[in-house]
């Protein structure tokens, strides 16, 4: 995981260099209205670098530079007015929105992208669906052995990400608490908290004991998704673009940029398009799911 | 006059390099504290020395973590001290020229391979290979990360006992085998004796190389905040303080609680490694003294 944010670290400078460079050739000089400055969430962060890099082919005469550092960094970026767009896979505290006013800022929320978090298991486990109860009582440690819900008779190896992912965050508050507010109920102290997202695959691809969870765009064909139910009467559901768009996925979340309500007209046409087809295939093609077009009337 | 002024400014410069040392820890040190002692005012101690670490729902009990260095630690010096002056032993004292030849490169190489590498080979084959051959729920356990750190510590191990061992007189080797002492007698009650604080030193930097890894550590060893009940916790996942910190200090906001308590950890560490040094030197000495005493 380091690895990959050093070099997403690296890439957003490189992008930002070229923008620097190249500014000082162009006959108009270099003004805050051709320059964009976007940072925020490291799950978004490739997706926003591939946008900012679509975009050049489209308005050659804007530059964007695109920083990761985490949800909350981004939006206290814009809060204290450093930069245009912020990338959060949350949604904006009040706190963070008190804040803006008081420094004259009205975020404006866009919703760009969905991503569905996918329960995974080992091929070989015969489990294919799981209740988001379920679910919780193996992450709260009231459930040991794969016997006890209907498979074989094996330990429960229960793997997560580190406690600073986002994705770590929505599934202790999503799927452990069940979206329960008051709920304090943690991760078991035995839950293996693993670096990075290709070291849950490798160890669920591996392991016939563990269960993991993962971004949709990580999954690969060595590990089985689980089919996923809100409660144990409704119809289990697999992960796909489809499933999440119509809600029937219990486990995905909206991505967001925040912007400033008076933002300059280039950062609004650079939202703009990225709701366009062309911007959300790419989105398709990292393995987020993209938002349809006719819910995206922003 | 000329040669005066410039061996003065020479002088100069060597002391500066010797005491900058001394600079650099104190500052380290200064450092460390000034960010982690508040800890002790932000977190009660009750709850800093509980048994749940869990940072982001305020649980910072930061007993498993010290459980699981020192259950990886020792761990890796139950492989890695047979090994290694076991491996010094045979180079300096049995191999023929030419294996030795061969052999001490390939343990330099060893000791030059990056740490995240060692990792990587840990999680693709050490951890599943482990899983199957001792029938444990995962791979991912104190004792794969231990075996990683022993083959870690092994290269620093024996370099510094083969040269310890090369410093015993070879007057020493012969005197056993005038007395009648086989190779074997020899080796074990004369030889490994004679060098036993070189030997110490290694085995010491050795500890200090397990205690500080990081990344190796945190591929394989499942990162799971778990106290351990009993010796079975060797075949368990476990977090390390490293490790915590590695992982956590990226995200963290300057001058939070956690942001703290990550720092104690990090005098915790210190203060580990200070003892360990303090014992090896205390120790060295003390067997160096009596060494002269009986030979003078």
């Amino acid at each position: 995981m380091r690895i990959a944010a050093a070099r997403r670290w690296l890439v957003g400078l490189l992008l930002l260099l070229t923008a620097c460079s190249a500014t000082p050739g162009d006959s108009t000089s270099p003004s805050a209205s051709t320059y964009i400055q976007n940072k925020g969430s490291d799950t978004i962060v490739n997706l926003a670098l591939a946008w900012a890099e679509a975009y050049q082919k489209v308005k050659p005469e804007v530059r964007i530079s695109v920083t990761g550092g985490g949800s909350g960094t981004g939006l206290t970026a814009l809060i204290s007015g450093t930069v245009d767009i912020a990338n959060a896979s949350r949604k904006i505290k009040t706190e963070e929105i008190k804040a803006a006013e008081a420094n004259g800022i009205e975020p404006v929320e866009h919703v760009i992208a969905r991503d569905a978090i996918a329960v995974i298991v080992n091929p070989q486990n015969p489990i294919g669906e799981l209740s988001l109860e379920q679910i919780s009582r193996i992450y709260r440690g009231e459930v040991t052995n794969w016997s006890e819900l209907g498979g074989e008779d094996r330990p429960i190896v229960r793997l997560s990400r580190e406690t600073n992912s986002g994705t770590h965050v929505y599934f202790l508050e999503e799927v452990i608490r069940l979206g329960d507010k008051d709920n304090k109920e943690i991760f078991s102290a035995d839950t293996l908290l693993l670096p990075s997202s290709e070291g849950i695959i490798s160890e669920v691809s591996e392991n016939p004991n563990a269960i993991g969870y993962d971004g949709l765009g990580y999954v690969t064909d060595h590990v089985k998704m689980v089919a996923v139910a809100r409660t144990a009467d409704q119809p289990y559901v697999l992960p796909s673009v489809e499933s999440v768009n119509s809600g029937q996925y219990p486990i995905s979340r909206d991505l967001y940029m925040y912007a400033r309500g008076d933002a300059p007209q280039i950062v609004l046409d650079y939202l703009a398009w990225i709701l366009s087809p062309a911007a959300q295939q790419i989105v398709t093609d990292l393995g987020f799911v993209p938002i349809l077009s006719t819910t995206a009337g922003k | 006059m000329e040669t005066a002024k410039s061996e003065r400014w020479i002088t100069w410069i060597v002391k500066i390099s010797g005491y900058s040392s001394i600079l650099f820890v104190s500052l380290i040190l200064f450092f460390l504290v000034r960010e982690g002692l508040p800890a002790l005012g932000d977190v009660p101690l009750k709850d800093l020395f509980g048994v749940r670490w869990y940072p982001i729902e305020g649980y910072f009990g930061i007993w498993p973590l010290i459980f699981g260095s020192v259950l990886v630690t020792v761990g890796a010096l139950l492989i890695g001290i047979p090994f290694g002056i076991g491996t010094a032993v045979y180079l300096s004292e049995l191999a023929p020229a030419w294996i030795k030849n061969v052999l001490k490169p390939i343990i330099e190489i060893l000791a030059g391979l990056p740490s995240v590498v060692l990792g990587f080979l840990g999680i693709q084959l050490a951890a599943p290979f482990f899983r199957q051959f001792l029938n444990l729920p995962t791979g991912l356990t104190a004792f794969t990360g231990a075996v990683l750190l022993g083959f870690i510590a092994i290269p620093t191990i024996v370099s510094i006992s083969e040269d310890a061992l090369n410093t015993v007189p070879s007057g020493y080797r012969q005197g056993a085998l005038a007395l009648g002492a086989n190779h074997w007698q020899t080796i074990w009650g004369v030889t490994v004796p004679a060098a036993r604080s070189g030997l110490l030193t290694a085995v010491m930097l050795g500890v200090g190389r397990a205690i500080g890894e990081t990344m190796a550590v945190m591929m394989v060893t499942g990162n799971a905040p778990v106290l351990p009940r009993s010796l079975n916790a060797l075949f368990l996942p476990a977090r390390t303080m490293t490790a915590t910190i590695a992982s956590e200090m990226g995200e963290v906001a300057t001058g939070s609680e956690h942001y703290h308590v990550l720092f104690f950890i990090g005098m915790v560490l210190f203060g580990i490694s200070l003892a360990v040094n303090l014992t090896a030197s205390s120790l060295a000495l003390r067997s160096r003294k009596r060494a002269e005493r009986l030979l003078s």
